[in-house]
């Protein structure tokens, strides 16, 4: 369309440095407009973005804070990544990770007394199940009733968020608790997750690195991968191939699911203890965006997750006038998905006048 | 627990009369969404843009003293986020679940950050002049009904009147026509001499503006006050009940006002001390909302070109 | 009759239109005369589309210029040319399938500028049209439910309400049956004996010399020669169209079938319109044996050929496969059974076009052969991508490059090669020649025998009837989903299939 005398023309071949300069260039721009905004809330942004740097990074102690961050983000993009790579939008991380973290918690609390050794695995299993259960549902209604998934997993979510409100008040109430933060009785210390000495660093990020693999081995050799692959990428010319479109739908729910569980999981046993109201706290939607700008790779999603988790953990290092970090990070990751798709347009087509 | 009282007539006019007010925002919202999403465009990002709504014109009320500029300076919010989701979807092409989320993100964080920057951290909340109730002459005197349809603000019985007027736009005018067309198949139209783009680029600031409006509502006229993410999700519901309402503004009405009774329902409930937990009731617009869309929106597919970026056929 | 008048009403003067790779107009020249009917004549490909594109505004060309009586004028868009006076009725219809007849032909006009649409005057108008121009349509109908032939009839009109006076078609009788078609040119004839202009976009010799007054022939974007219909002959246009002799006939070898490969019968099956598509189709392929599909798009051969492969529900009705019951099977199970398919679709359904060719090579067996333990054996997919690029000619520098980057011909090699190397029971290909350069067809048609040597029974469906005649043992012919005639290839003749394609009954000799 000639809008304002201009067009966008298809480029012929897209240069591999383009590819990679790209997030990078977008990772920079975000960086400038977190600047912009705090120099509009009155701060100073050199002075900020040299704070948040230490914050982030500036000590082991700072280093392994970003690292238990990222890790969870990697497990919630790992799940996008599967999900969005079918095609299959799963805006439901929250509600995914918060039955995850819901069904962690209740076996670990029922085990009372068991062995780590026993506990764990029960507890990776159960809250794999319980992600995945959430998700499939969306999966299901998508595969047969074509709904869209996009909906249906943002009404889960809420579903979720109410009854893990429900539960933290009510029936997993810590007991003798009188008036203090909603939530469950503790889990014993001889299941918590082990950490790095001097550090938050759990489990966890060893946990989120081994998947990392899993899943990039998962998506491009072998047969099932391929499947989700070609269905996410032509379902018509996938269903005419023999492809199941519907089974690998769900699947891909399924697996996202599951992964975003495990996510839940790792906060209860790595770093919470017990389940607490707000737990998710928004995990399920900066999921997509590390995903969106790991350009749906398994190890990209890893580099983009220490990304915003050093922006979110240095940010919280930094001066409380700003108010809650959660606006400004927020608005930056609004920001970068929409810099992302900018950024994927100039790679892909360049401006011609008409 | 009394349960005569749920027969009074003091607490059924109260109920829907507060069904009506809590539905307006999403009357509102998907209204906005109909148009944009008929033109082939879905903005998932209207939760962020009644946010940035209810920021927008919380601030404008502040700061002008004036519940009604406070209004304008949301709608103008409203079509700035509108214009960039546009920008977006129709010239940019991106997937429009991608930017929709983005703008959602934006409008969340932003209008909690702005918030923070025009208000500072207070120990008391700002007062604004918010709207307020009209009574409608004569009207409002009808017992049972007068209390129930005419003694809202002003902003209610906009969203109420917009309803039959979109409807007209949509089915008896040319723009609702060329509308129709964008969003089925936008090469024909674009043959004929329609503007595609413009089309798409108006009916989604349009939708944003009513989804700006929908969100002040909310601060401006039902609550005066402003608090992060007070949307809590009525922006995706209305994206729900336009697939309910099968992109037709009078159904869409009815799935507003259904949400807007559970949720009346369930504060009810919540203050009358039942011993139903609150948030089971909490829960049952959205389990409405998936059994409902999963009975009737089935075969509904919507316009031919939804989410589909037009392009005029490159070789 | 009038005399028709020495200067142009459309002139186009050395158009250059560009594409990413590809220059589709080299420096044309067009020239069109008012009350004339005049062709535009080339293979797939040539450039006659996107010449009339920039005619109509759709495009803009690099270089050159058009003349509209006289002036130049500039057409930014559409808009611009339907204000002249330039209608188009293009091969894929610009309908709006919800809405009604009269609602889609007033789309975009200025008697719809005003506020409110005015639906009685355009009834009036549009029935007026219709009676002097005998194209019967129903204003009120919503368009989904019309016909193919009615649609088409609906975009005429769309152009002469808007008061077109030249008038654009591009290959319209390719959806029509010869029957329709002679319909057709009486409409366009009593266009031109008005002295409107007619632009006949089209690659079928017959009717261009039959319906126009002149012909302009394009071949790999230029033109190669403008001469009235008058002064030449089919085999001459062909050679200029093609550059060479072209030959006719595909050499076939004498083959006894076997045992039967394909039994369907009593076979119905729900279009996508909700309407009966198939209503008791019943026909037999024996191995080594081609039976052609001969029927205009639309008459139910496309859900035939996705009944068989499993990719529709058969409301009733058997399909077998090498006496195997594969009735509404899931299509991995038919595959499995023997079944290799061709779509029409190359770009849509047939590969996935962000894939690599070695990726899309191993489309339906990326488990059943190139898996072991749950792992892809990525050696040995690109030993087998190789070679299916070597066999079949598919021409890339390399398997890694993504399907997309494959031309037309390329794609349709490589589906052919993927489907054949599987060695299937039966083969169905559908438009297997659409849309491709006359190296390419005749490569394609090579393979297809091939396999019919080797034993693979093959489903020809094809609008093509001259590919249909000289490739099938036996031809079928379907209309309205049915079979309406039945003949060996010995039988067969291009009027005779005409009149069943167009529903009329037909007595055969001996038959």
């Amino acid at each position: 369309m000639s809008f304002l005398g201009l067009r966008l023309e298809k480029r012929e071949s897209i240069s591999p440095g383009l590819k990679v300069i790209a997030p990078i260039l977008t990772a920079i721009l975000a960086l400038a407009a977190s600047g912009a905004l705090i120099r509009v809330a009155g701060g100073d942004p050199l002075l900020s973005l040299q704070a948040i740097g230490v914050g982030a990074f500036g000590s082991m102690q700072n280093l392994g804070e970003t690292l238990v961050k990222a890790s969870a983000l990697v497990l919630v993009g790992l799940g996008m990544v599967l999900a969005f790579r079918s095609k299959v939008a799963n805006i439901g991380g929250e509600g995914q990770l918060i039955m995850g973290a819901v069904a962690a918690t209740w076996i670990g609390l029922s085990l009372e007394g068991q062995p780590f050794a026993l506990v764990f695995p029960l507890v990776l299993v159960g809250a794999f199940a319980a992600g995945a259960a959430w998700g499939a549902i969306a999966g299901w209604l998508k595969a047969r009733l074509e709904l869209n998934e996009v909906i249906v997993t943002i009404m889960l979510n809420y579903l979720a968020i109410y009854t893990l409100n429900w539960l933290v008040r009510g029936p997993m109430r810590a007991p003798g608790l009188a008036g203090g933060f909603p939530q469950s009785q503790a889990l014993a210390e001889a299941i918590w997750w082990p950490r790095f000495p001097g550090t938050r660093l759990h489990l966890g990020v060893l946990l989120a690195l081994v998947l990392a693999f899993l899943v990039s081995f998962f998506l491009f050799k072998t047969p099932w991968g391929y499947r989700l692959r070609a269905v996410g990428a032509n379902p018509q010319a996938a269903r005419y191939g023999g492809i199941n479109v519907g089974r690998m739908i769900v699947l891909a729910m399924v697996l996202s699911g599951g992964l975003v569980g495990i996510a839940g999981a790792s906060e209860i046993y790595g770093l919470h203890h017990r389940l607490l109201d707000g737990i998710s706290s928004g995990y399920g939607y900066t999921g997509i965006v590390v995903a969106l700008l790991g350009k749906l790779n398994p190890f990209g999603t890893i580099v983009a997750s220490i990304f915003f988790a050093a922006l979110a953990v240095g940010m919280e290092a930094m001066q409380r006038s700003l108010g809650t970090p959660f606006a400004l990070i927020s608005s930056i990751q609004g920001l970068v998905v929409l810099l992302m798709l900018l950024s994927d347009v100039v790679i892909e087509y360049r401006i011609r006048r008409v | 627990m009394d349960w005569t009282h749920f027969f009074e007539e003091a607490f059924v006019v109260s109920l829907l009369a507060g069904a009506l007010r809590l539905s307006t925002p999403i009357i509102l919202a998907a209204l906005g969404e109909v148009f944009a999403e008929r033109s082939g465009v879905l903005n998932l990002g209207v939760e962020g843009v009644m946010l940035m709504g209810a920021f927008a014109s919380f601030w404008g009320a502040s700061i002008t003293g004036n519940a009604w500029l406070g209004l304008v300076i949301g709608m103008l919010a409203g079509a700035l986020m509108g214009l960039l989701m546009a920008f977006f979807s129709v010239t940019l092409r991106v997937d429009q679940v991608n930017s929709g989320m983005g703008l959602y993100l934006l409008g969340l964080g932003m209008s909690s950050f702005l918030y923070r920057v025009a208000f500072g951290v207070r120990t008391t909340p700002p007062i604004i002049e918010g709207l307020n109730n009209i009574s409608i002459p004569y009207l409002s005197d009808i017992p049972i009904l007068g209390p129930i349809l005419f003694q809202h603000d002003a902003l209610v019985y906009i969203a109420l009147l917009l309803v039959p007027i979109l409807g007209f736009v949509l089915s008896k005018t040319t723009l609702g026509l060329n509308i129709k067309a964008v969003g089925e198949n936008p090469e024909a139209a674009d043959t004929l001499g329609v503007n595609v783009n413009a089309i798409r680029y108006l009916c989604v600031i349009f939708g944003s503006m009513l989804g700006a409006l929908g969100g002040a509502h909310i601060s401006v006229a039902h609550l005066k006050i402003f608090a992060d993410n007070m949307t809590v999700g009525r922006g995706f519901i209305a994206v729900a009940i336009v697939y309910f309402g099968k992109w037709r503004p009078a159904m869409t009405l009815v799935g507003a006002l259904v949400f807007g009774s559970a949720y009346a329902l369930q504060l009810w409930i919540q203050a009358s001390g039942a011993p139903i937990p609150h948030q089971i009731l909490l829960m049952l617009p959205y389990i409405l909302t998936i059994l409902i869309l999963a009975i009737v929106a089935r075969r509904a597919r919507g316009p031919a070109a939804l989410t589909k970026p037009f392009r005029r056929g490159e070789g | 009759m009038e005399t028709l008048r020495a200067s142009p009403l459309v002139e186009m003067r050395g158009i250059v239109k560009r594409f990413p790779g590809v220059l589709a107009n080299d420096h044309i020249d067009l020239s069109v005369l008012p009350g004339q009917i005049h062709a535009l004549l080339g293979e797939n490909g040539a450039g006659k589309t996107t010449l009339m594109n920039v005619l109509y505004g759709l495009y803009q060309p690099e270089e050159g210029e058009i003349l509209y009586r006289g002036q130049k004028v500039r057409l930014a868009s559409p808009r611009d040319a339907i204000q002249l006076g330039i209608g188009m009725v293009h091969q894929h219809f610009m309908l709006v399938p919800p809405l009604t007849v009269a609602e889609n032909v007033i789309l975009g006009t200025p008697s719809a500028g005003k506020v409110l649409i005015d639906l009685d005057e355009a009834y009036a108008k549009i029935e007026s049209l219709a009676e002097r121009y005998s194209l019967p349509v129903e204003a009120k109908a919503p368009v989904w439910q019309l016909s193919v032939g009615e649609q088409q009839r609906v975009e005429i009109i769309k152009a002469l309400y808007r008061g077109a006076e030249v008038l654009i078609l591009d290959e319209p009788t390719s959806v029509l049956t010869p029957q329709e078609a002679e319909g057709l040119g009486k409409v366009l004839r009593r266009m031109a004996e008005e002295g409107k202009a007619v632009i006949f976009i089209s690659h079928k010799l017959r009717e261009v010399m039959s319906l126009c007054h002149q012909v302009t022939v394009l071949r790999d974007g230029k033109v190669v020669g403008t001469l009235p219909t008058t002064d030449t002959s089919e085999k001459k246009l062909a050679a200029l169209m093609v550059g060479r002799e072209v030959l006719f006939d595909v050499k076939k070898g004498e083959r006894a079938p076997g045992p039967p490969v394909l039994e369907v019968q009593d076979l119905e099956a729900i279009g996508d319109n909700g309407l009966m598509a198939l209503k008791g189709v019943a026909f037999e392929i024996r191995e080594g044996e081609c039976v052609g599909l001969a029927g205009v798009s639309g008459n139910g051969q496309r859900e035939l050929a996705e009944v068989i492969a499993g990719l529709r529900k058969a409301r009733s009705g058997e399909v077998r496969i090498s006496g195997q019951a594969t009735t509404n099977d899931s299509p991995a199970a038919i595959i499995q059974a023997g079944l290799a398919y061709v779509p029409e679709e190359r770009k849509r359904v047939g590969t996935i076009a962000e894939f690599s060719i070695a990726d899309n090579a191993i489309l339906e067996t990326h488990e059943w052969r190139f898996s072991h333990h749950g792992v892809l054996d990525r050696k040995a997919i690109n030993q087998y991508a190789d070679g299916l690029i070597r066999d079949y000619d598919v021409k890339t520098p390399n398997r890694g490059n993504l399907a997309r980057t494959l031309s037309g011909g390329n794609l349709q090699k490589l589906i052919l090669g993927r489907e054949l190397s599987r060695r299937p029971k039966l083969l169905i290909a559908a438009q297997p020649t659409r849309g491709l350069d006359v190296g390419a067809t005749e490569y394609i048609h090579q393979q297809l025998m091939a396999a019919r040597e080797q034993g693979t029974g093959i489903l020809l469906i094809s609008e093509d009837l001259d590919e249909v005649m000289s490739l099938s043992d036996r031809i079928l012919v379907l209309y309205e989903g049915q079979i309406v005639g039945r003949l060996s290839a010995a039988e067969a003749d291009a009027e005779t299939l005409g009149l069943m394609m167009g529903g009329a009954k037909v007595e055969l000799p001996g038959s």
